[in-house]
């Protein structure tokens, strides 16, 4: 393929994923992965290289609305960070040590279960009423501008799901995908967070644990400019789009896709870390 | 109401470093790419075998000396650095929000995410 066909070809993939990416927080890499190694035949390393980036775009690009706007939670963020971040470290130093194939497969499931469990959970009200002390003393509560008004909430159960970040971060570290799924179900299950504050946080968020083992990645070749570049363009075009879109969703529309986009995920990691493993 | 009123600097600065670094990053790409697509873009390319990126691309000083150059893809992998480096960027600012509100429990929070951050991107690959 020539290199102009093949920038275009990444231009409008790119700009799915940045959609996908920002209306889910689950960054692009979702959709990212499987276009450049099943779609276009490119290898796996630096596919991992490219979703990276692509979820730091997608990240910043929506986040700026996000944060400005008052549905990602800084605080939240940064909380939790910790623990993605050294997650994250732990990962990619992990990556050339273990057999991803077998924690793909785990990931997987992992998620596929999760999943059903957030839908399950859901149909009764999960959002706590009242404030948790620690989740006060640590000025995690917050407001969200939801269709019906301003409206607060009140994070709990901080300790679990802070180990379920470090998971997160380390799956991202390992996989170079996935790790937006489970803050995104830690958030919306644990902490008990509004929909649309545990996707835009976790879209918030993704960015910077992603650009905890770019560096890593990118001193050991994975991340291609001639790739890189024109999916940094088109997930941004994307993302912004994504992001004006998410402010008028239904959150129940918003679950669905997420549902549909993890279901998808989750299925193709279980089968292709069952074909390495074979 | 001092809770409050950080929440809203936040969004505001964080806001805008975040679109600066966008904004930066997308207008480096293209002026990297659009020489890269006229020079080469008849040219063929194959990703299907891992051989690693050439050494210039590896590491940030390495990336900064061949865009120098005037290299279109050493223009394009700056600004993909510079991409790289906008959470950075955006966790340093909050840094600087907390510090002027006197927020030390979220001073402490933001120097772990930023210390964790630092040695991921410049410490031992």
């Amino acid at each position: 393929m020539n290199v102009l066909s093949l920038t275009a070809l990444l231009f409008s993939g790119a700009t799915a994923a940045g959609l996908v990416g920002a209306l889910t927080g689950l960054g692009g890499g979702v959709v990212l992965v499987p276009l450049l190694t099943l779609g276009l035949g490119v290898d796996i390393k630096y596919a991992i290289g490219t979703a990276l980036v692509a979820v730091i775009a997608t990240s910043s690009g929506a986040a700026a609305a996000y944060v400005r706007e008052g549905f990602s939670n800084v605080r939240i963020g940064l909380f939790f960070e910790i623990a993605t971040t050294l997650g994250a470290l732990l990962g990619a130093f992990l990556a050339s040590r273990t057999p991803t194939s077998a924690i793909a497969v785990i990931f997987g499931v992992v998620l596929l279960t999760s999943v059903a469990f957030s839908w399950k959970e859901h149909r009764e009200a999960t959002e706590s009423l009242s404030p948790d002390p620690l989740a006060t003393r640590l000025g995690l509560n917050g407001s969200y501008p939801s269709l019906a008004g301003e409206q607060a909430y009140f994070p709990r159960r901080v300790p679990f799901a802070w180990l379920l970040m470090v998971v997160a971060g380390a799956a991202s570290g390992l996989l170079g995908i996935g790790s937006g799924a489970l803050k995104v179900l830690s958030m919306d299950n644990v902490l008990g967070l509004p929909y649309k504050v545990s996707t835009t946080t976790s879209n918030f968020m993704i960015g910077v644990t992603a650009a905890a083992s770019a560096g890593v990645y990118l001193t050991r070749g994975y991340i291609d400019p001639g790739l890189a570049a024109p999916v940094v363009l088109g997930v941004l075009a994307g993302s912004a789009l994504g992001a004006r879109i998410l402010t008028r969703a239904r959150s129940n529309v918003l679950r669905l896709v997420f549902t549909a986009v993890v279901v998808v995920m989750a299925v193709q990691m279980i089968v292709h870390g069952l074909r390495g493993a074979a | 109401m001092r809770a409050e009123r950080t929440v809203r600097r936040l969004g505001r600065e964080v806001g805008a470093i975040l679109r600066l670094g966008v904004l930066l990053s997308s207008a480096v790409i293209i002026l990297g790419l659009v020489p890269y697509l006229v020079r080469d873009g008849a040219g063929h390319v194959d990703y299907h075998l891992f051989r690693g990126e050439p050494e210039v691309f590896r590491t940030v000083r390495d990336v900064l000396a061949y865009a120098a150059q005037a290299h279109p893809r050493g223009i394009m992998q700056l600004g993909v650095l510079l991409l790289i480096a906008t959470p950075f960027a955006r966790v340093a600012l909050c840094l600087s929000v907390f510090a002027r509100e006197r927020d030390r429990l979220y001073i402490f929070v933001t120097l772990v995410v930023l210390l964790t951050l630092s040695w991921g991107l410049f410490g031992p690959g």
